[in-house]
């Protein structure tokens, strides 16, 4: 109780009671506590109320409650799923597919989206007036579409009028685009191919040291090194020469042209290129405006600044302008990140099996709703909940260190 | 020796020069926002390219090759599909939207009585436009008149009563389900938002504790579930013979998402307030209730105006979700028109999906520009 409650106090005893004491009406503290106690009551009502229906509806329909379902044989097939699972495997295990589907659409949505937001952000920022204006066209345009619509346009309206299988589209590389998805070579693995994996990430964790002992190197003495460079030979340049040393120990299936169908090779299916294509798009038209706001927030100061201690441009970016930009960008982008993970529900549109999908056939064969939306809040709000304390962690971490 | 050195002085001023020819005109315009630079002139050429292997192909499918008239699917198949289009070009065909307009517009609702939803848009258009203008008068009574008065008229209007006939909900669709679903959201998720972003920032623990559970639970969720939620389990909290119209359920779904979200719009507005304001107001021997609705409510909403429409142009593309419920609003009937075998050739498809997307486009982008409008209209200056 602070000031804004002395302030009602004070306000409460404009009408003292004929003993001088406040009247229990017009006490703030009493009228608070009876208005909880109301809300509690009212609430607890409702949901007794619900909750009897709901048990009485239950079994007058003969659903019985608990997740026990979940033991149960699932029956219906889903067209694509990262690990193995027939239509005998039980309700859990298609759960479980379809919450990996969502998983990979939101990855793959996300990384694509940014990509094309970082750039038609910084293409709206542009002196050149053209690219700006088609930046800005691209952002107007996909910002007030429905995504849902976006994604009935990839698979209606271009995925599903592609040639049949057998007169597929031929691309280089032997890829082949048809209306059952995007066929490529499938990577086979042979042995050695894991010690380049292995290189690769030795890779990885010299450059962490040799950058640690570089920023250390440049503070005590201030001689730079040429990290960039190094991280690039490290990461990408040991694994290739590995690779390349032990005579590229990986073979491709292509997928081959029969007489109806393409054989062998990996396939994607148009419903994930459709899911995919839709959210990037449409979710880099938003990424793109926050690009552009955070980096139109730095203060015009900052660059002259770093012009004034003699930046060149690329450094200016690199060190002023870009680590200040990304404290403001960052929060909202996250939020971005989440509604692209929540907007993958749109599965369900072109069948598709995510997690919503699946759940959604679930219930259309048990009736199991109740549990079946539980489940759906939890992995949502698991997936949120996580998201969040990142986000906490980031920001302490990022946030300017004042006095 | 004496004479007096006269410095050369003006008495007037010089006339002033034209501009040098570089620094104005069209050549000085190119020169500064399209070749300023190497990498400028490169980007230029590359945009131009771009442009030119794109929107000949664009104005090519929307208008030269594309079909104007005809009444079947023959005028827009191609000769080897069985119409008339020569093979290999590809056009718009918009004799299907031409044909399957008016059920675009509003569903399968019997023709007959269509004079119904008509009479209802052009009372919404007439009562909105005045709400709209910043200098009409009487927007009290306008906003009753819109908020609460035209709801109730339109209601009845549309399902039937007085003497009309009934007119079932399965058989509304079209933008007419999605403006109405779009409209009845917007007012009723405002001052449920409002109402919900008070409850956030109050000092009594458990109004504070169940307005943030909503929020964040809802805010937490994708729409599709918040709406699978209003048709399969709302029937299911009802008692024995009750029955939901199944498009009430989904405007309770939709209400509900965005008044989630309009919350936290609104009370970032709130927290922009300056303590004094709620502090004045206490001195001044206001309550609650004539502090929100006179003093904080006012200017928080006026702060956070660009994210209201935000919210409410969020909320008009969410309408599309309902057609995976089983309901025709304008996404779900063209997809529906779709499958009229009457139709069927490899361009009617991309030519629905354009009009919806086109009608979806219009609505949006003339919110955000509105809303644009008033932030500047409204921005007294006050702001530091």
């Amino acid at each position: 109780m602070g000031k804004k409650s002395m302030a009602d106090h004070a306000l409460g005893s404009v009408k003292p009671s004929s003993s001088g004491k406040v009247s229990l009406i017009y006490d703030p503290r009493a009228r608070g506590i009876f208005y909880q106690v109301l809300t509690v009551f009212l609430v607890a009502l409702f949901v007794f109320m619900v909750t009897q229906n709901t048990i009485h509806n239950l079994q007058k329909a003969n659903i019985a409650s608990g997740f026990g379902f979940l033991e149960g044989r699932a029956g219906f097939d889903i067209g694509q799923s990262l690990i193995e699972y027939s239509s005998d495997s039980t309700y859990a295990d298609a759960l479980l597919v379809g919450l990996l589907n969502t998983v990979q659409v939101a990855i793959a949505g996300v990384i694509t989206a940014s990509i094309i937001g970082f750039i038609i952000g910084l293409g709206r920022l542009s002196q050149n007036w053209l690219i700006a204006k088609i930046c800005q066209v691209y952002v107007e345009i996909f910002r007030n579409i429905p995504p849902l619509l976006v994604i009935f346009f990839w698979y209606k309206g271009v995925l599903s009028i592609l040639p049949n299988a057998k007169d597929s589209l031929e691309l280089p590389f032997g890829m082949y685009l048809n209306n059952r998805g995007f066929a490529f070579p499938k990577i086979i693995p042979e042995s050695g191919f894991g010690i380049a994996v292995a290189a690769f990430i030795i890779g990885i964790v010299a450059s962490v040291i040799v950058s640690r002992w570089a920023r250390q190197r440049q503070m005590q003495t201030g001689q730079q090194f040429p990290i960039g460079w190094t991280r690039l030979g490290l990461i990408l340049g040991l694994p290739i020469l590995v690779f390349v040393v032990l005579g590229a120990p990986v073979s491709f299936e292509y997928p081959e042209l029969g007489r109806f169908n393409l054989r062998g090779g990996s396939n994607i299916g148009p419903e994930f290129i459709s899911l995919y294509l839709a959210l990037s798009f449409y979710t880099a038209s938003f990424i793109a405006e926050i690009v552009r706001g955070g980096i139109k927030a730095v203060p015009k100061g900052q660059t002259e600044a770093a012009n004034a201690l003699g930046f060149r441009a690329g450094l200016t970016n690199r060190l002023v302008i870009i680590p200040q930009a990304l404290r403001i960008i960052i929060p909202p982008l996250t939020s971005q990140y989440l509604n692209l993970t929540k907007n993958s529900s749109l599965a369900v549109a072109v069948g598709f099996s995510d997690v919503v999908a699946v759940g959604g056939t679930m219930l259309n064969q048990t009736g199991q709703a109740v549990e079946i939306v539980a489940i759906w809040l939890v992995i949502y709000l698991s997936i949120s909940v996580s998201t969040a304390l990142f986000m906490n962690w980031f920001n302490a971490k990022m946030a300017l260190v004042e006095r | 020796m004496m004479a007096v050195i006269k410095p050369y002085v003006r008495s007037e001023m010089a006339p002033a020069m034209p501009a040098p020819s570089t620094a104005v005109g069209v050549a000085h315009w190119v020169r500064q926002n399209l070749l300023a630079t190497p990498k400028d002139v490169i980007m230029t050429i590359v945009a131009i390219a771009a442009l030119a292997y794109v929107l000949p192909g664009l104005l090519d499918w929307l208008l030269f090759n594309a079909t104007w008239t005809g009444s079947d699917r023959t005028a827009c198949a191609t000769v080897s599909a069985g119409g008339v289009v020569p093979d290999g070009q590809a056009g718009a065909c918009w004799p299907f939207v031409q044909a399957k307009f008016e059920q675009f517009i509003f569903g399968r609702y019997p023709i007959e009585e269509r004079w119904r939803p008509i009479l209802v848009g052009l009372l919404f258009v007439v009562l909105l436009i005045p709400m709209l203008i910043p200098k009409a008068p009487y927007k009290g009574w306008n906003a009753l008149a819109l908020f609460i008065v035209l709801p109730l008229i339109s209601f009845f209007l549309l399902t039937g009563g007085f003497g009309l006939e009934h007119v079932e909900t399965p058989l509304w669709g079209g933008l007419m389900v999605t403006l109405i679903l779009s409209f009845f959201g917007i007012t009723v998720s405002l001052p449920i938002g409002i109402i919900l972003a008070l409850g956030r920032r109050s000092n009594m623990p458990v109004i504070k504790m169940l307005c943030v559970l909503f929020i964040e639970v809802i805010r937490g969720i994708p729409l599709i579930t918040v709406l699978f939620f209003a048709s399969v389990m709302l029937p299911l909290f009802l008692p024995d013979g009750w029955t939901f119209d199944k498009l009430l359920r989904a405007l309770i779904g939709v209400s509900l998402f965005s008044s989630a979200y309009m919350a936290e719009v609104i009370r970032g507005g709130l927290q922009a307030i300056p303590k004094g304001q709620f502090e004045g107001a206490d001195s001044l021997g206001l309550s609650y209730w004539q502090k929100m609705r006179l003093i904080i409510l006012p200017q928080a909403i006026k702060l956070v105006i660009p994210g209201i429409v935000n919210t409410f142009i969020g909320l008009f593309k969410d309408t599309s979700l309902v057609s995976i419920i089983g309901m025709f609003d304008l996404l779900g009937i063209v997809t529906l028109n779709l499958s009229d075998s009457n139709w069927a050739t490899a361009q009617t498809p991309i030519t629905g999906f354009f009009f919806a997307g086109l009608i979806f486009w219009i609505f949006c982008f003339g919110m955000s520009r509105y809303s644009q409008f008033m932030e500047r209209h409204l921005d007294t200056g006050h702001r530091s």
